[in-house]
């Protein structure tokens, strides 16, 4: 089943080009420490599903690349065909001239109408081109206005037109010290219309990505490129093709599905926070060993505590004891509850790792068994030269810190009524903006009392 | 890529218009190797076929033929204009884009804004009409002028007013440059204050300069070139208020320097509008995330480095320090002290080698010194472009919408309520159809206002004593 990935805005473009060049790279790069069959079959499943064939035999990614302005899309249209192995269809993207001016109205209410048409025909023309359209893909930030504001009507026509698709936000959270003065607006009209709309939101944050390059990967002067690639390697040790538990010797033929399917059990509940271990410089990686339990151990964690990588993870933190039934309010301060989680791990051994101290039914909420609520998907072939390398896609309390604190920002913001014009001048009122402030409250309510 | 369009009025205005357009014409050479006209140059440039006649259509792609600049020259008088177009620019201007008179505004505001604005309406619109045609996507009008004359202020003004209606979604960014203390205009403060109550209302964001610090500015560097300290030398070329290596080879003038400060001001401001960079920031930018309210509308500016030292290496300290003087009193374009006042809000345009983990240290390190509205504790909006400007490796352009501009507003009114509460020189503006007296009474009322906002962000610093409550959810 194939996937369309939608690029949004700057951040969604720049992005979506390292991805789709991380895949290449993975496929392409080393042969997998598998068996040649399995590297084969791994290679036809990645290509069918982000790729399909031209005459020339150079793969070409399904995406669909949408900016406001033309910059971004040349620049990232010219560097895919540059690297030689893969590319971009020339026909399959959309840009104008002016930008969105960070003005999520601006992106929603005038560029979404205005140009619906012709970005859902590109949509539906990648669409077409798959023998079976497993859902699709958007990748956009949560700060400016094209991403954020025309990412978000853009989702509402996928949701319209697909009703029966997958469809997965990947959303972009910006600097906690600004990128953009109107952030905090932009993020929360944004993430209460994805709500809406979207199956599961899976968010990368700006600064901690920023955190694992400086300490991890030990990159002195990190740039967007530098941090776009860490995401990106981070999405494809996730969206790489995988044998999910059931699916016996074949790779999973409907990676959305499935990730929604064990993740997202209730519509109230859709944010998703993704971690990956091991993150070291490339150059390190030959002198560099790992020990399945070790990784298993921290990843735990990391869970618990959400820390975001495994350096300072605070091991204090431990989940409540079991068998009492603690409502939440008791349960420890820092201690990260979780809906449901799943582990996807690549590379050497996989099948005799043990996972039992993810089932701990302590580390969950009560309304699920906890063989629910958990799922892992081992996959031999190692993933982007990775001898062993463990992903966790969590629904849990995650994101409640960053989502608290962005509303309460633009709370702030909103009650002495500063900007508030600029939004308006495009049709977005006051009631729009408390309409969202009031979603995201229920989401961070609902989150809270896990 | 977006179209914007330059009015320069006035003397100050078309002197300083020249040597905005002689240093992008610099810049863009300094980019553009290949000789084709490129997105980036049509952002201010047209490119004609002069064989065809005077005023050929545009081409669009291909090698540049002959680059026009989108730009209006208007001046009641002719020295000016007619000096540029016999100097070394006058291949980029054609005559198409002028409007001349031939006596001036006598320094009087009423002159330019009601008897020459009423006069040449039809003219100026029919001309900016042309250039907007000329255009692919036109996203802002620049406007260059000073405020103390007659010209520059009222009939740089009357413009103003004409593309609001003529053009109203097209953005208005003005820069303006203010009189001095001991201006010798004598009633420079009617002027400017006449010319405030337009700015208020009708531009999207002003961008005051004060030749005060200009000449600080100029003096600072001559300083540090003449005292031969450091025993490196400096970058000629890379002085911001230097014209090395730009098409003028005539001997500078004495404003000269001061206005390639204004200048390069307003090729940094564009830059990421015609550059690429990791993190774009675009015009309708500045003005979505910099006016948290329509009339804050002024924006405090500061460029540095001043100058590149010959020698290559730049240590992480030494961008560190062009962060640091970014903040500092000595680099504003208006004597104000932002670092002493309240910001509203506050924009880094970084230009060159410099990545976001450059830009989110100095961030972090500068901002526990730097007093923000309780609204907007983090109100930063940076952008990262990655060419830098000629003789540069990097630069910085900070836009401050901060309280420390309310001086210079209040010390504006007083130099103008000594005047006005005599009635001295009334009579020259009074005598002028359309004028009433209501009109001074209705400025100055209108520039107290504005006072007043700045003053209650001041004292409230910007937000109620306790954080808002926020909505309560039923479980």
């Amino acid at each position: 089943m194939s996937i369309v990935t939608v690029q949004l805005g700057q951040c969604g473009n720049q992005i979506g080009h390292e991805v789709f060049q991380s895949l290449c790279s993975d496929i392409h790069g080393t042969h997998g420490l598998c068996s040649r069959k399995e590297n084969q079959s791994y290679q036809d499943a990645c290509k069918e599903r982000f790729f399909w064939e031209e005459e020339s035999g150079v793969p070409v990614a399904r995406a669909v690349l949408v900016d406001m302005e033309p910059k971004v899309i040349s620049q990232t249209l010219s560097m895919a065909a540059r690297s030689g192995c893969w590319k971009y269809s020339h026909q399959s993207h959309f840009c104008q001239k002016q930008g969105s001016g960070n003005n999520w109205a601006n992106g929603y209410s005038v560029h979404g109408p205005r140009h619906k048409e012709s970005i859902m025909n590109l949509v539906q023309k990648e669409a077409e081109k798959c023998d079976r359209l497993g859902g699709f893909v958007t990748i956009m930030s949560m700060a400016g206005g094209t991403g954020s504001g025309l990412g978000a009507f853009v989702t509402r026509c996928l949701r319209d037109a697909f009703p029966a698709s997958f469809i997965l936000n990947h959303v972009i959270w910006p600097y906690g010290t600004g990128e953009v003065i109107v952030q905090n607006y932009n993020s929360v009209l944004t993430l209460a219309h994805l709500y809406r709309s979207a199956d599961a939101l899976l968010v990368h944050e700006n600064d901690a990505i920023h955190r694992i390059c400086a300490q991890l990967m030990n990159i002195k002067h990190i740039s967007f490129r530098d941090v776009n690639q860490v995401i990106a390697h981070q999405l494809g040790s996730v969206f790489q093709p995988a044998h999910t538990a059931e699916g016996g010797p074949n790779y999973s033929r409907n990676p959305l599905g499935d990730l929604m399917e064990t993740l997202v059990p209730h519509p109230e509940f859709k944010m998703l926070g993704l971690r990956n271990i091991p993150q070291i410089p490339e150059n390190s990686l030959p002198y560099s060993t790992f020990s399945w339990p070790g990784l298993i151990k921290h990843l735990r964690q990391m869970l618990i505590a959400n820390a975001q990588m495994e350096e300072g993870i605070d091991w204090q933190v431990r989940p409540p004891p079991p068998g009492s039934s603690t409502p939440s309010t008791r349960k420890p301060l820092h201690f990260n509850t979780s809906i449901a989680n799943l582990v996807i791990l690549r590379g050497k051994d996989v099948h005799s790792v043990d996972l039992g101290s993810f089932q701990d039914p302590s580390l969950y909420t009560s309304w699920l068994n906890p063989q629910d609520a958990f799922n892992a998907w081992r996959t031999p072939r190692a993933f982007n030269k990775y001898e062993k390398s463990a992903s966790l896609v969590s629904n849990s309390q995650f994101l409640l810190k960053p989502l608290d604190s962005v509303v309460g920002k633009a709370w702030n913001m909103f009650a002495s009524k500063a900007y508030v014009h600029q939004y308006t001048k495009f049709g977005i009122e006051e009631e729009d903006f408390l309409d969202s402030f009031t979603t995201l409250e229920q989401v961070i309510s609902s989150y809270t009392t896990l | 890529m977006t179209q914007s369009v330059v009015v320069q009025v006035g003397q100050c205005g078309n002197q300083v218009g020249c040597r905005f357009w002689d240093l992008a014409l610099r810049e863009h050479a300094a980019v553009n190797k290949k000789g084709i006209y490129d997105e980036a140059l049509s952002s201010f440039f047209r490119n004609v076929d002069i064989r065809s006649g005077g005023d050929g259509p545009g081409i669009y792609k291909g090698k540049i033929c002959s680059l026009k600049a989108r730009a209006l020259l208007i001046d009641m008088e002719e020295g000016v204009v007619n000096e540029i177009l016999q100097g070394p620019l006058r291949d980029v201007f054609d005559s198409k884009q002028l409007i001349t008179d031939v006596s001036g505004s006598g320094n009087n505001w009423a002159v330019g804004h009601k008897l020459y604005g009423c006069q040449y309406r039809e003219n100026i619109v029919e001309k900016l009409r042309k250039t907007a045609e000329h255009c692919d996507c036109l996203q802002c009008f620049f406007i260059i002028h000073s405020m103390g004359g007659g010209t520059g202020s009222g009939l740089g003004t009357f413009v103003l007013n004409l593309l609001e209606d003529e053009f109203p979604e097209v953005y208005r960014f003005v820069t303006s440059v203010y009189p001095s203390g001991e201006d010798d205009v004598i009633t420079s403060p009617y002027n400017s204050v006449l010319a405030m109550k337009e700015l208020n209302e009708h531009a999207d964001c002003v961008l005051p300069v004060e030749n005060e610090s200009l000449f600080d500015i100029v003096n600072k560097i001559n300083q540090m070139i003449n005292s031969g300290k450091l025993g490196s030398t400096v970058k000629q070329n890379s002085l911001v208020t230097s014209s090395a290596g730009s098409v003028k080879t005539l001997q500078e003038k004495p404003f000269d320097a001061m206005n390639n400060i204004v200048a390069n001001l307003l090729l940094n401001l564009t830059s990421s509008a015609r550059f690429e960079g990791s993190l774009n920031m675009d015009l309708n930018e500045i003005s979505m995330n910099l006016v948290p309210f329509p009339r804050l509308h002024y924006l405090v500016s500061s460029l540095t480095p001043l100058y590149t030292l010959a020698d290559v290496n730049v240590p992480s300290r030494r961008l560190d320090q062009m962060f640091s003087d970014a903040f500092s009193r000595d680099h504003q374009l208006i004597q104000a002290d932002p670092k002493h006042s309240l910001y509203l809000a506050c924009a880094l345009l970084v230009r060159g080698n410099v990545q976001v983990s450059d830009l989110r240290r100095n961030i972090e390190r500068l901002k526990p010194s730097l007093h923000f509205v309780s609204w907007n504790q983090e109100g930063w909006k940076t952008g990262l472009c990655s060419v830098p400007p000629v003789g540069h490796s990097h630069s910085l352009l900070a836009l401050a919408n901060n309280t420390c501009v309310k001086p210079t507003f209040t010390e504006l009114k007083e130099r103008f309520m000594k005047l006005y509460k005599k009635k001295a020189h009334l009579h020259h503006y009074l005598q002028i159809d359309g004028m009433e007296p209501s009109c001074f009474s209705e400025a100055v009322s209108s520039l107290s206002d504005l006072i007043e906002e700045y003053n209650e962000l001041d004292a409230t610093k910007g937000g109620p004593r306790t954080d808002p409550s926020r909505l309560k959810i039923a479980v």
